[in-house]
């Protein structure tokens, strides 16, 4: 078995030290602890209501409940917002740090782009579902814009109040994150292959097609999924903007924490389990295509 | 054999006379099409912003920003925002600088274990862990959120969590570009204990990282709701939201004042992060 250098190093050092027991592990002690009590056992505890009845025999029917009308729908709308603006999102924003690392803007650009979209990809919430009220809103300076040239956008059932409006809000902090991960990938898109390319007559969709969207395409999936769990956890900007007018599952679970709206307890434990699995499942995911991503980004 | 030779040569005529052609072409097609893309994105993000700034300046003589610059409120909950993140801060650092140090140092084999830990909160959504914060520690034997004390402990435990992924990445690649191994050798032969050679040797070396891990925390806690939302504390964001559903004007400004928080917080971690290469600015706890 071969061993890095470190593994070696610890071991040495264990040994020629005075204790044969490992009393290495105390040190991430207070880290490990810290993690278990407020990270761990709260989700242990919902784990275990939601496998309970109310007077707390085992059960599964919480999960099998979860299939309800109201509860289905929760999911539902979680997951096509969620998927709509992580595509959206994952197709802008790979074309926009596209055309601003290899599009030919100018350098300095590239420098703001990136400082402005860790700014906006961290600035969501309430402010952020204000801002859009205050433009598109039924007396937003657009909408006033648009009316005074004769066209009510809320005439045509358009309403910032909705799946699309909330998508439209989702977008502003979904867009930049996309540009701000993808770019490691973009740069990592060697000149010389373009070069090459060209240099052996292949045409520009040929490059495309055969070169960079196969290098590119784990980092862009790995991406898209990360963007998906990112607007799945989304609570705040939804709650500010909707006042809990649309039924996410964030939503549900919070009106669930002020009142009891499901009438079951358990059955709230089961419907936040059920979004940690949801999110586990896109955390792998990712890791999984990030690590055949990195093949390219040497 | 001279057959070849002039085939090579009809080839390289060929590319000679494609090469040009592609050269010429692209570039303009690809520039256009990006200064495009450029001014619609610029467009959707900076229109919210103005939309906001008008919306603020549609109460006469900047009343709007007389009046919240005013209210107590504003200034109290600031406060206690800034309060409770720079606390986060301190507790992340206490909690992740040692762990990271000493995972990389002895336990290299628990790398992955503790990564993943630090990975758990974009698994478990804020809104789920306020959750089960609530359910275990509003009832005995663990009863925090009875006093108010006890719900600013929960809150700030809450943060710290949260910030585990982005303060664990960026102290963890400081630590990559520093030789932890030497300098601790160096400092034990010299006769330095652990805590000077924390505080003396460690700490300075990964100011830098420590900093920027620093100040998204910071961005992220000021402007968190969800949490705070449901552990009723007076954070800057819960009091925008109390306002929004009472005053009309004074929530643009307000808004406007906590977008530029969140800037000045990534105006210094660009600033920070100048000549490097990794970049640790992705948060997302919406």
């Amino acid at each position: 078995m071969t061993q890095s250098p470190e593994v070696l190093g610890a071991r040495i050092a264990s040994r020629s030290g005075r204790r044969r027991f490992p009393t290495n592990i105390f040190g991430i002690v207070p880290f490990v602890g810290f993690a278990i009590l407020f990270l761990v056992l709260p989700t242990i505890y919902l784990f275990v209501g939601s496998v309970q009845t109310k007077t707390g025999q085992f059960t599964l029917d919480n999960f099998a409940h979860l299939t309800r009308p109201f509860t289905a729908a929760a999911y539902g709308a979680s997951i096509e917002i969620s998927l709509v603006t992580a595509l959206v999102a994952g197709i802008l924003g790979f074309l926009l740090a596209y055309a601003v690392i290899a599009g030919g803007l100018p350098g300095p650009l590239r420098t703001g782009i990136m400082t402005f979209s860790g700014v906006a990809s961290n600035f969501a919430g309430v402010p952020l579902s204000l801002a859009f009220v205050f433009t598109i809103g039924r007396t937003g300076f657009i909408t006033v814009l648009l009316k005074s040239i004769g066209f009510d956008p809320y005439s045509t059932g358009f309403t910032i109040y909705s799946k699309i409006g909330l998508e439209l809000v989702y977008l502003y902090f979904q867009l930049p994150l996309m540009v701000l991960i993808i770019a490691p990938a973009i740069d990592g898109l060697k000149k010389e292959w373009r070069e090459a390319s060209e240099n052996l007559g292949a045409t520009s969709f040929q490059y495309w097609r055969h070169i960079a969207l196969p290098v590119l395409l784990p980092s862009l999936l790995g991406s898209v999924i990360l963007l998906f769990g990112n607007a799945f956890g989304a609570q705040a900007t939804a709650f500010a903007l909707t006042g809990g007018f649309i039924p996410l599952v964030t939503i549900v679970i919070g009106s669930q924490l002020s009142g009891d709206t499901l009438g079951d307890k358990n059955l709230g434990y089961a419907l936040a389990i059920g979004m940690v699995a949801i999110m586990a499942v896109t955390l792998v995911a990712y890791s999984w295509l990030s690590r055949r991503a990195e093949r390219w980004q040497r | 054999m001279t057959g070849s030779v002039d085939r090579l040569h009809n080839e390289l005529d060929e590319l000679t006379r494609l090469t040009p052609h592609v050269r010429r072409d692209r570039p303009t097609r690809t520039i256009i099409g990006s200064w495009f893309l450029l001014l619609i994105s610029i467009a959707y993000f900076a229109l919210p912003l103005v939309g906001t700034l008008l919306f603020s300046l549609r109460d006469p003589g900047f009343a709007a920003y007389r009046d919240t610059l005013k209210d107590p409120q504003l200034y109290k909950t600031l406060g206690y925002s800034f309060l409770i993140a720079i606390i986060t801060v301190i507790v992340s650092i206490v909690l992740l600088v040692p762990t990271a140090f000493w995972v990389r140092l002895r336990l290299p084999r628990l790398r992955p274990v503790v990564e993943f830990i630090t990975l758990l909160p974009f698994v478990i959504p804020p809104i789920v862990l306020v959750y089960g914060l609530l359910t275990t520690f509003s009832k005995p034997p663990l009863a925090l959120t009875g006093s108010s004390l006890g719900s600013d402990v929960l809150l700030v435990c809450a943060y710290v969590v949260l910030s585990f992924p982005y303060m664990y990445r960026s102290i963890d690649a400081g630590l990559r570009v520093i030789d932890i191994r030497t300098l601790t050798e160096a400092c034990q032969s010299l006769g330095a204990g652990w805590v000077t050679i924390m505080w003396r040797v460690i700490l300075p070396n990964l100011r830098v990282s420590i900093l920027s891990g620093a100040f998204l925390t910071l961005a992220v806690v000021v402007g968190e709701f969800t949490i705070a939302n449901f552990l009723a504390r007076p954070m800057f964001a819960t009091y925008l939201q109390l306002i929004s559903g009472n005053l009309a004007y004074e929530p643009a400004a307000v808004a406007l004042i906590s977008f530029g928080i969140t800037w000045a917080a990534m105006g210094v971690i660009a600033l920070l992060g100048r000549g490097r290469r990794e970049k640790i600015n992705v948060a997302g706890a919406h």
